[in-house]
């Protein structure tokens, strides 16, 4: 954990990463690239944030079942994403209310933003990659 | 930032979730099918102008081109070339591409 923190505060090469993930999970295979993306970028120790709007907010509803689909189901990933010290998650509140969904319907721990919020954030980011 | 936009506002929210993020002194570019967001006389027309208030917009003329709509964009909205598109890149330090 020091060790991390001491390659964040020192390394200059450590930039700022944000996701932006707008589909939903099964239908395309975006959201299980992303996931691929992040995972491999928080192993370089960069600074990630994961953004979920859109269609994008349904890859983190609870209780997904996809067996009858014969698609992995891969939302228990996002569990793990602590593990790999990522801990960034925004969801926009605007996409929740669309949805009828609320931070209770979501299988990790989110900060949901407003507009105004979301868009500061994004201006703050070195590279925005888009899914 | 400078967002970039390719699908048509009319098939999907890209375009309208891009300006309800896009901050201030940011620019959108419109390509592809994103570019019948910037003709006059659509039901984006309203909604165009008054992200023009607040960002800078762009269109990418060899798109309207192509698709007859060359000579059909609303005021506000700035015409530009390849090489123009490529100016815009490296204005802005990041882009940002809207699926």
């Amino acid at each position: 954990m020091s060790e991390q923190a001491t390659t964040a505060a020192s390394g200059p090469k450590v930039k700022k990463f944000m996701f932006v993930n707008r589909k939903a999970p099964y239908g395309t295979i975006y959201a299980l690239e992303s996931l691929e993306v992040v995972l491999i970028t928080a192993t370089f120790d960069q600074d990630v944030s994961l953004v979920f709007m859109d269609d994008g907010v349904y890859q983190l509803v609870k209780g997904q079942q996809t067996k009858g689909i014969g698609i992995k189901n891969f939302s228990p990933s996002y569990r793990a994403l602590e593990g790999y010290d990522i801990e960034k998650l925004y969801v926009d509140r605007a996409s929740l209310d669309q949805r009828g969904l609320s931070e209770a319907d979501l299988l990790v721990p989110v900060e949901v933003l407003d507009d105004q919020q979301m868009g500061e954030l994004m201006a703050q980011q070195d590279v925005v990659l888009s899914f | 930032m400078l967002h970039i936009i390719n699908k048509s506002p009319f098939d999907t929210n890209a375009l309208d979730s891009c300006l309800r993020m896009a901050q201030p002194g940011q620019a959108v570019l419109l390509i592809e099918d994103a570019v019948y967001a910037a003709t006059q006389g659509s039901a984006l027309t309203e909604r165009m102008r008054q992200a023009a208030a607040k960002v800078s917009l762009f269109v990418l003329q060899p798109d309207l081109d192509a698709r007859g709509m060359g000579t059909k964009v609303q005021d506000g909205i700035t015409p530009v070339d390849y090489a123009g598109f490529v100016d815009l890149v490296e204005k802005y330090p990041t882009s940002q591409s809207w699926l």
